[in-house]
């Protein structure tokens, strides 16, 4: 069984703008799967789909099936904040809450009601240590989040969700806003993460797309175009749409 | 090239004075109360006056009953309205949905902001006085002055918290966070200072209303401290009133003085508001 399992999933919002038609994609564990494609694609949509953070938006249409685990994630009855914290989420604009190192990294296993201090030190510490943040921040935990620089608030958002021990982590562009240096950084912390952890990625360009998949998945206006391991689409791509976007004749 | 009449640095000095002269004829007027009511108002200031009971037909003593009225109904108005228009609030800005029904009622909110205050003051009667029997007291007075600040608290407490950038809520939904923890962790504690602005300049407009407290608690005259919330009591501008319409002889040193310790109690907290305000933005983080 694989860890994700999309089928026939068409999305519409309200006002009309990315959507995705009868989108169908299976994912194994500890990947890093890529989606990519210009914008408006609905990569994004995908992933709110898998943690149900589309649950916020105005979606008029939502169809098919989406399975973590072989559970149905769009099921009403499911615990959607459980979900949450098993499928984390990366944003693009490294997004510090107003609130201190330390309880940016704590925040959601606070909210998921852990209470004792030593726990939560460990936890912290070690969200820290595996986003490769710590020793720049060990000394300074109470600070203001927004106070590190981009590259180490990005890392900190990834260990706020890695406090939570989630099986898939996702990912919408979580270098657009970075510098080449920081972006490697980043880069080279998710080839590690995959051991653990299930990554889904919607990197901000191609050329990052071919460095780090396992799968990538090219979407065009909402429609999945083509699904592939990555060393094949990149180099010997099978749709003609996949071959133009790659080749830079669009996009 | 064509010539202009007027270089961009000249017209820019011109429009900048022009501006400058229209703020100043703004302010001038309202400095220009201020000090006179000083200057007219502070011998009249003493302990005796603060602290005492009014004696020989209010032409003489002190404004101290009327003081307190005062802090009991501001008190009293913060108790009903604060709780209240800041749940509502809440429920518009974070739970209703963005339909017709909670823009009639936003609108209804921002309306209600500017009905004059002695139709409050009438209804607070026919309400609180009459229907609920609460007769003219502290009580039926604070809940007319909390009905008139509500729409205040309600709109600027909205506002606050619809300053507070979405992306903060995106992310606690995103860690698993309630929306309830969402709003009590990250939101409020953000829009606090705005909130808090919001609340004392409500209030502060209570503690300077006469008109609605006209018919539902202020008294003309008592010769005792009220001992409960079913008691009338004095207050500072309705006896502001008083002692400059209904009193003959009344020596105006102490019309000024009345009027120095009103301005007194509102400009505190106005510049109560102003701090926690300005010390807030120099902590927020966004």
């Amino acid at each position: 069984m694989d860890k994700i399992v999309i089928e026939h999933l068409t999305l519409t919002y309200s006002d009309g703008t990315e959507s995705l038609k009868d989108v169908s994609l299976n994912i194994k564990a500890n990947t890093i799967t890529v989606l990519f494609g210009p914008a408006g694609g609905g990569k994004s949509s995908l992933l709110r789909v898998l943690n149900r953070l589309n649950d916020l938006a105005d979606v008029t249409v939502l169809k098919g099936k989406a399975l973590i685990n072989g559970q149905d994630i769009l099921s009403p009855d499911i615990d959607v904040n459980d979900l949450r914290r098993r499928v984390g989420m990366v944003f693009s604009r490294p997004a510090a809450l107003p609130l201190s190192i330390y309880e940016n990294v704590a925040y959601g296993l606070v909210m998921a009601g852990m209470k004792n201090r030593k726990k939560l030190d460990e936890a912290v510490e070690q969200a820290l240590r595996q986003s490769v943040l710590w020793d720049e921040v060990k000394d300074r935990l109470n600070d203001p989040g927004s106070a590190l620089s981009g590259g180490q608030q990005q890392r900190m958002c990834l260990a706020r969700v890695l406090a939570l021990q989630p099986e898939i982590i996702l990912l919408d562009e979580p270098t657009s806003a970075l510098d080449p240096l920081a972006t490697a950084k980043i880069e080279e912390l998710l080839r590690e993460l995959k051991e653990k952890f299930t990554i889904v990625i919607a990197p901000h360009n191609t050329q990052q797309s071919a460095r780090i998949s396992d799968m990538a998945a090219f979407f065009l206006q909402g429609e999945l175009v083509e699904y592939a391991p990555a060393e094949t689409i990149f180099t010997v791509p099978k749709d003609k749409r996949t071959q133009d976007y790659i080749t830079g004749r669009f996009g | 090239m064509r010539k202009r009449r007027l270089i961009p640095q000249q017209a820019q000095k011109i429009g900048f004075a022009g501006l400058s002269l229209l703020s100043l004829i703004t302010v001038i007027p309202i400095i220009a109360i201020v000090i006179y009511i000083f200057i007219q108002g502070t011998p009249a200031i003493s302990w005796e006056f603060l602290t005492g009971m009014p004696s020989n037909g209010m032409k003489s003593g002190g404004l101290w009953p009327a003081i307190i009225g005062t802090f009991y109904l501001t008190v009293g108005t913060a108790i009903f309205s604060v709780p209240l228009g800041i749940a509502a609030a809440i429920y518009i800005a974070e739970y209703a949905p963005n339909n017709q029904w909670t823009r009639l009622i936003r609108i209804a909110i921002i309306n209600l902001a500017g009905i004059p205050s002695v139709v409050y003051g009438l209804f607070g009667l026919g309400l609180f006085v009459v229907f609920l029997n609460f007769g003219t007291s502290i009580l039926a007075a604070s809940l007319t002055l909390s009905i008139m600040t509500l729409p205040v608290i309600i709109s600027t407490t909205e506002e606050a918290l619809r300053a507070v950038p979405t992306s903060f809520r995106v992310v606690s939904i995103s860690l698993g966070a309630t929306r309830w923890q969402t709003i009590k962790r990250v939101v409020l504690p953000q829009a606090l200072p705005g909130i808090l602005t919001g609340v004392i300049l409500g209030l502060e407009r209570a503690a300077g209303e006469t008109a609605p407290i006209l018919f539902t608690g202020a008294a003309f005259f008592l010769p005792q401290l009220p001992h409960s919330m079913f008691d009338a009591t004095m207050a500072l501008p309705y006896h502001l009133f008083v002692i400059s319409t209904q009193v003959p002889g009344m020596p105006i040193q102490i019309q000024y003085g009345t009027v120095l310790v009103l301005l007194l109690f509102v400009l505190g907290m106005n510049i109560a508001a102003t701090l926690i305000r300005s010390r807030a933005r120099a902590r927020r983080q966004w």
